[in-house]
């Protein structure tokens, strides 16, 4: 639309426009010109902010004290002694967690785990007794483990229990032991023990791979296998005994996936560490592995403990498995009726 | 009873592993074990400081709190001694010492430990001082004859001071006090601009 300029509405128009517009510019100006002071500090100032900063910090702490604080977190320096156990560092850390990890919750605590499982399978026999043959056994047996597996069985049971005998001597006999047999009696022992723990272990392993290879294929999880937990194994209640294949679910993954494979060769590697200082593993592998050797043979131990009894007077009839490798067709047939229709069809 | 200390002046100590070589030569420490060592910080580096160190002695003793056969006493000197008829070479107290002072002479082909040794303050062992079991196994028993530890003794620029641990306190704060230089309370540059 043309506007004539001498048109006095169109001027009034226009300076409307115009105190509009200025009050606008005034308040957008009132608003963002206080701010330009931050983009002046953050364009001019920011580079040397950072060195100016830098010596304030360090006005604030102490050089000589932070020196020291170093040394404290162990802060390596040179030494010219050498040897297998000199450390060119003042003061190592890990030795006081080490200490109150090692006397605190693995030593004190933890082996409680194992006095419950003793207690726990104890009350269970004279509540509930052995589980008891459902059928009186007819004469036929079949064959559950061949000879040689129960060699390698036998092998590795006799050396886990010299292990586990001495091992815990070690660990608890300061507080068991030395109270009742005296500080001389018991360091005759007990250097006896390590040397027995430190020789066996190595003899052990080899048994413990030999296990994990042969038995690996009866040990595979199945739909079944879940069906059992479910029931609790039939040891609890009134439950029927549900379905088992040659190992039961609880065998499985409580003997053989948790305490051999896992727990096994966490105590195999952690042992090896711990036998040959000479190899030269570092003090700090040495202390996580002195605490993961013994948390896991104490899993170890507690879960061996309910397979012997279980393997033992736990269950009527079991035994037999491991002592002549046959076991009574009713027996098997109860405990484990998949694997004796699978050995049936045979 | 006294309560026996070591103390490293670590503005004193020169690196001269005098200590060192008095000890070895003075208890017959087998090779590869070192009772005392001196660790130098920053080593070629200005303000490089060297510390002699041994067993230094605790009093809440980490040693002897993992010890699976409790071989460790402590003296009424204050003194962490062991008693190597005991021990068994298991090496928690080398896991478990801030100061690394536990030592292992090897023993086998398979690497196994020996019986543990460390500093003894110069104060023997367990055995009858001075006996030649006590010399074997721990060295000399120079408290026993009142004598102070032989590291101690032999430093040459008196960095490393061994004794009471009252008097060695007062020796070094009135080095503290008369060390001349520049100030060396922190902040003072600060203070007063140079």
């Amino acid at each position: 639309m043309a506007t004539n300029p001498k048109d006095p509405r169109a001027r009034q128009r226009r300076r409307k426009r115009i105190a509009l517009w200025s009050l606008v510019a005034i308040l957008a100006g009132a608003l963002l010109l206080p701010l330009g002071g931050y983009l002046y500090v953050n364009s001019v100032e920011a580079a040397p902010a950072q060195p100016a900063g830098a010596a304030a910090a360090e006005q604030q702490s102490n050089p000589r004290a932070n020196y020291w604080r170093a040394v404290r977190e162990g802060y390596e320096g040179y030494t010219a002694a050498s040897g297998p156990y000199t450390t060119n560092v003042l003061i190592q850390n890990g030795g006081q967690n080490w200490r109150q990890v090692r006397n605190g919750p693995v030593a004190a605590v933890l082996p409680w785990v194992m006095a419950a499982m003793i207690l726990g399978l104890g009350m269970y026999y004279v509540l509930h007794g052995p589980v008891k043959l459902s059928s009186p056994p007819s004469g036929r047996s079949v064959e559950r483990w061949t000879f040689n597996e129960r060699v390698l069985h036998w092998y590795t049971a006799v050396l886990f229990i010299l292990l586990a005998i001495t091992g815990l001597s070690l660990m608890l006999g300061r507080a068991l032991m030395i109270p009742w047999m005296g500080l001389n009696a018991f360091g005759a022992y007990a250097g006896i023990a390590i040397a027995i723990h430190n020789y066996l272990g190595p003899l052990f392993i080899v048994g413990l791979i030999l296990e994990i290879a042969f038995w690996v294929r009866y040990a595979i999880p199945k739909q079944v296998d879940w069906e059992w937990f479910k029931a609790g194994g039939g040891y609890f209640g009134g439950h029927a005994h549900p379905s088992a294949e040659k190992l039961n679910a609880g065998e499985k993954i409580f003997v053989f996936w948790l305490a051999t494979v896992v727990m096994g060769i966490a105590v195999s590697i952690t042992g090896i560490v711990l036998d040959f200082p000479n190899l030269g593993f570092s003090i700090q592998t040495m202390q996580i592995s002195s605490i993961v050797h013994g948390v896991a043979a104490i899993i170890y131990v507690t879960i061996i403990l309910m397979h012997m009894y279980l393997g033992s007077i736990g269950v009527n009839g079991a035994l037999d498995a491991m002592t002549t490798g046959r076991v009574s067709a009713e027996w098997a047939k109860q405990h484990h009726d998949l694997w004796y229709q699978e050995v049936g069809r045979k | 009873m006294a309560r026996m200390k070591f103390l490293c002046d670590a503005e004193r100590c020169i690196e001269c592993n005098g200590c060192v070589t008095a000890c070895k030569n003075e208890h017959e420490v087998p090779w590869g074990v070192n009772r005392r060592r001196v660790v130098t910080l920053d080593d070629g580096v200005p303000g490089e400081k060297s510390i002699s160190v041994a067993c230094m002695h605790c009093t809440d003793a980490p040693c002897a709190a993992v010890c699976p056969v409790d071989c460790f006493y402590t003296t009424p000197d204050g003194i962490v001694l062991h008693n190597k008829d005991l021990c068994i070479g298991c090496g928690y107290c080398f896991y478990a010492c801030p100061f690394g002072a536990p030592q292992y002479p090897q023993q086998s082909a398979f690497g196994v430990r020996g019986k543990m040794d460390k500093c003894t303050f110069c104060a023997g062992g367990p055995d009858a001082d001075g006996s030649a079991e006590e010399i074997k196994k721990y060295g000399r028993n120079r408290i026993a004859e009142g004598k102070l530890p032989l590291c101690a003794e032999m430093c040459a620029t008196k960095a490393l001071i061994a004794g009471d641990g009252d008097v060695v306190a007062d020796i070094y704060r009135k080095r503290v006090l008369k060390r001349g230089g520049r100030p060396q309370t922190w902040g003072w540059e600060t203070a007063y601009k140079g």
